[in-house]
């Protein structure tokens, strides 16, 4: 329903420019530029293309066959899976829970945010403590509960079996984890506002009709949350897609045995590291290509309802 | 809201959501103590008090003396406020834009910006390097071209989500209040201004802190633009001291401390209004 007052265009030059043109230059000028350079010869980061690639598709033959980027890719998806399962889920539960108290609702919100406002980067490091190998958080913990093997030596030495939370049947609860753990504050503050934006109203007629409790969440609260959680849904998947600092700061290039790479990880390693910048290119693109798979997805399953 | 219901799940609910809340802040609570630890100490007694003969200021005073935090927390302060007002002036605009106005290719606008929000930064990071290194902004080992070179293309990314949740909070206020504002004789920008900001206050807000918890946190783009000592912001310091501590855990306890407590002292002040904003809802009667 346009009303009268936006019926004179012109200040909509003003009002769209601005951004769109940011957009152009640093979004969407590169991101085809990009799609370019995988078929390029490129011999450093910021030097221009040498010409094509021989054959051209080199680097898409060369994705096909590379183990460590099915890894990657293994591990990514992998990801995602947790990232809906478990962050959505877990957030869900919580916001379902806080909207039903109202003593300390806010000293929830406040904490459950906090790891959300701290750089992957320092959480890397303090996980790196907690999983350290002699006598991390939880190795100590482990032990105190006897749950590690050790052995007295005649010296009266004690000798612990510590549990190597990075070693090659351990990294994958060790780097998922913490991705976990940081985001669910995130998307448990984006359902709680779609929380309070369910009128009042509609539990006091539903109250009136007798329904309560569960009944109110099922039929009430879920439909109309729907369009909230799709969009958690998405953010969640471009998100897993994108995760790269705590993974990088914990495992580096691909610990142990180059088994945790990431598609993020291995894309950063080959274009900054390697120096196989046009290799770096296609990456990205497939990186692109799978959020734009797995969010159409998401999408046909919680398509939300149809209003722009 | 609350029909008194019985204490029983009422007890439940508070002994699941206080789990997670320890979850949530006991590491960080051990860190910190940790950091007050003596040397060696650390992976034999983690978890009592670091009193007496444990205690101990070293790990803070070489944290201080190895790595230039001052410098790194003026370059990232730098670079996210910068990206924050940018992307908020720039964001709130398009948004208003695109929700009040009916043209043709809106609807072409909408879906650039939706699929702008599907374009990692892995995407579009090495044209962008070269784009500036072409303009002369990034490799030049010059602090400030450096900064700024970081702060275009964050600015870029944070832009389509900001403009996505301002639309959905614009959309929610009432036009009426618009129209009135017209017939007084108020013009678009008068009403932008006067109307629209303040109704969408706390969704300004909330766009505000994430476009700046993004930017600060960004290790990936800022590892390709700030290279050398003096340009390095937070993040890149501490990855820097994480592949450098050894086995220095109180160096690297006290180095998670001293990046963690200023964003933990704004936080708090900055909370009340996020959660406010957050609860109230944008226009409620």
């Amino acid at each position: 329903m346009s009303s009268m007052i936006y019926k004179k265009k012109s200040p909509l030059i003003l009002f769209l420019v601005p951004a769109f043109l940011f957009l152009l230059v640093y979004l969407y000028y590169p991101f085809f530029q990009n799609i370019i350079n995988t078929f390029m010869k490129i011999g450093g980061l910021g030097r221009a293309a040498e010409g094509l690639n021989e054959p051209w598709y080199e680097n898409y033959q060369r994705l096909r066959t590379d183990p460590y980027m099915r890894t990657a890719l293994k591990n990514t998806l992998l990801l995602t899976v947790c990232t809906v399962v478990f962050q959505v889920g877990i957030a869900l539960i919580l916001a379902l829970l806080v909207d039903t108290i109202r003593v300390g609702a806010q000293f929830f919100r406040t904490v459950y945010f906090f790891p959300i406002v701290i750089s992957a980067t320092a959480l890397g490091l303090m996980f790196n403590l907690i999983f350290l190998y002699k006598g991390g958080m939880v190795n100590q913990l482990l032990l105190s509960m006897g749950k590690l093997p050790t052995e007295v030596k005649a010296s009266g030495k004690v000798l612990v079996q510590w549990l190597d939370w990075k070693d090659q049947s351990h990294f994958l609860f060790t780097m998922l984890m913490p991705v976990m753990w940081q985001y669910v504050g995130f998307y448990f503050v984006i359902l709680i506002t779609g929380l309070n934006n369910i009128s009042p109203d509609l539990y006091e007629a539903a109250a009136l009709d007798g329904a309560d409790g569960w009944k109110r969440t099922r039929y009430i609260t879920l439909p109309l949350l729907r369009n909230v959680l799709c969009t958690c849904l998405v953010l969640a998947i471009t998100g897993a897609l994108k995760v790269f600092d705590l993974p990088w700061v914990m495992f580096g290039a691909g610990m142990p045995e180059n088994m945790s790479w990431l598609t993020g990880t291995y894309m950063y390693d080959q274009t900054f590291n390697k120096m196989n910048v046009d290799y770096g290119s296609t990456i990205a693109v497939l990186i692109v290509v799978l959020g734009v798979i797995l969010s159409n997805v998401a999408n046909r399953i919680f398509r939300p309802s149809e209003d722009l | 809201m609350d029909t008194g219901r019985k204490p029983g799940p009422k007890i439940l609910t508070y002994v699941l959501l206080g789990f997670w809340a320890i979850t949530t802040i006991y590491p960080f609570v051990w860190v910190l103590l940790n950091s007050f630890r003596k040397k060696g100490l650390i992976i034999s007694d983690s978890f009592s008090l670091p009193l007496g003969e444990a205690f101990t200021w070293d790990n803070y005073l070489t944290a201080w003396e190895r790595s230039d935090f001052k410098n790194a927390y003026l370059n990232s302060f730098l670079i996210s406020g910068t990206v924050t007002v940018a992307v908020v002036i720039l964001a709130g605009l398009a948004a208003y834009g695109l929700v009040r106005y009916r043209f043709p290719g809106r609807g072409l606008l909408y879906s650039l910006i939706m699929a702008g929000m599907m374009f990692p930064v892995f995407s579009t990071i090495i044209p962008v390097f070269r784009m500036e290194a072409v303009m002369g902004l990034a490799g030049t080992g010059n602090r400030w071209l450096s900064l700024l070179a970081v702060i275009l293309p964050q600015i870029a990314g944070n832009l389509c989500f900001a403009i996505i949740i301002l639309m959905g909070f614009i959309q929610s206020v009432p036009i009426e209040l618009e129209e009135s504002a017209y017939l007084d004789g108020c013009n678009v920008f008068q009403i932008y201004f006067h109307i629209i900001i303040p109704a969408a206050k706390s969704s300004f807000a909330t766009v505000a802190i994430f476009a700046f918890l993004w930017s600060y946190n960004d290790l990936f783009t800022q590892s390709f633009f700030l290279r050398y000592p003096q340009e390095r912001a937070i993040t890149g310091l501490l990855n820097e001291i994480s592949s450098q501590a050894g086995v220095n855990y109180g160096l690297m306890a006290a180095s998670v401390v001293l990046v963690v407590i200023p964003v933990l002292i704004v936080y708090i002040c900055l909370q009340k209004h996020i959660i406010k904003g957050l609860t109230a809802g944008a226009v409620k009667g």
